[in-house]
């Protein structure tokens, strides 16, 4: 049982990383690479972000939108398939934790709020949280399971933003191609980091 | 004038201000759909579609919006857009919406549908967004389609699943390049394309 929990925390981590495997997040990802401590910062607010919307999305998805899934309220509410709303209400929950969560770092861990600013908003249009959640539903993760999934694709994005800060903060020091300075070499650090993260493919769990 | 001035807003996107390479929009949700043209395809005209309603929607309410909740409104408009292209692909074309999977619903949070709607069609006419919309889906096909183009044909030989270059496998000379088909060859290809528009295109190029 615990063994299930564990290779899909490592598979959500480093076999499926949000940002090297499947490209989300890209826009903040690119932008806020540009030094260690802003990434920190985002890594941590997504890591956050992701193990609340996941598993609040996974409820409602289990007990609201599901074909079927209105049957606890009335026995004969069993044929509603509100499924076609899915997006709508997975990106206003999205918007709805992020000002919550908000609200309660301001009120309770005032430090916490400050070094975060204003990547909070930010992350609400960020594609990863929303994959996070899609992602849950076509694969028909459980409520613990997909507390287990969105924290570890919260992490391993964290991870990958946080990496990359790293090697552009050393670019700093090279001599690169005027065309290629800026986004370009970016784009071709982040091919070579997602080659990286791929020889982890071949971990059998 | 007025023509010219409507060119400029659809044409300028594709190559002197383009969303991916440019202004870093809207790489989030297509890369990982460019392995094949038919998939590449059928994104590129759903955010085209998708920017060109927001962008006209948004412009046309632009004045009675409220500006601490036009972030939600615009949300709205955007997800309500892409239910609705998420059902017509179930409907007609479900074998590419099933590849597609979660990145349709992704087109929601695409930056690019966000920062025109924002940027553009809260300031601008309804036809000026509209077209800016129309212009910034394509300058984003644009990127899509060269990298679709690329990986198809060196990845497996084909283009749109048919055969150009007869593969080694089955008796011909192409030895495929299975990097291609992966997901990093992505971020090779765009960051060799940006390096190309901005060697023809001096002006571009980022001081670091």
């Amino acid at each position: 049982m615990l063994e299930t929990y564990l290779s899909l925390f490592v598979k959500s981590v480093f076999l499926e990383n949000l940002a090297l495997a499947f490209f989300l997040g890209m826009c903040t990802f690119l932008a806020v690479s540009k030094n260690m401590e802003t990434a920190l910062g985002l890594g941590f607010a997504v890591m956050v972000i992701q193990g609340i919307t996941v598993p609040a999305n996974n409820v409602i998805y289990q007990y609201l939108l599901k074909p079927g899934a209105l049957a606890w309220v009335d026995a004969s509410y069993q044929s509603i398939d509100l499924s076609f709303l899915g997006l709508i209400s997975y990106i206003g929950v999205i918007a709805a934790m992020v000002q919550i969560l908000e609200l309660a770092l301001d009120r309770f861990v005032p430090r916490l709020y400050q070094a975060l600013g204003i990547f909070l908003p930010l992350i609400t249009v960020n594609c990863a949280i929303l994959a996070g959640s899609l992602f849950m539903v076509e694969r028909d993760y459980n409520l613990a399971e997909s507390t287990v999934f969105g924290f570890g694709s919260g992490l391993g994005w964290a991870l990958a933003i946080v990496a990359m800060a790293g090697v552009r903060g050393k670019l700093k020091y090279s001599n690169v191609p005027p065309g290629l300075r800026g986004l370009g070499i970016t784009f071709i650090i982040a091919g070579l980091m997602a080659l990286a993260f791929m020889s982890f493919a071949g971990i059998q769990l | 004038m007025a023509t010219s001035k409507a060119r400029r807003i659809l044409l300028d996107p594709v190559f002197n201000n383009n969303p991916i390479t440019l202004q870093v929009l809207g790489i989030c949700s297509a890369l990982a759909v460019t392995s094949k043209m038919e998939t590449t395809l059928v994104m590129a005209v759903a955010v085209i579609f998708v920017t060109a309603l927001a962008n006209l929607s948004v412009s046309l309410i632009r004045n009675a919006i409220p500006s601490s909740i036009r972030i939600i409104v615009q949300m709205t408009i955007i997800a309500s857009l892409v239910i609705l292209v998420d059902q017509v692909l179930r409907a007609y074309l479900f074998e590419v919406s099933k590849q597609l999977s979660v990145f349709v619903g992704l087109i929601i949070t695409n930056c690019i549908v966000m920062g025109r709607a924002e940027g553009f069609a809260m300031k601008n006419g309804p036809w000026d967004s509209f077209l800016d919309g129309i212009g910034n889906g394509l300058g984003y096909s644009f990127i899509l389609i060269v990298v679709g183009v690329i990986r198809e044909l060196s990845g497996s030989g084909k283009l749109f699943g048919v055969e150009i270059l007869k593969l080694s496998t089955e008796q011909g000379w192409y030895v495929s390049n299975g990097l291609m088909l992966l997901p990093p060859s992505a971020f090779f290809i765009i960051g060799l394309t940006i390096w190309a528009i901005r060697t023809w295109k001096p002006e571009q190029i980022e001081e670091s």
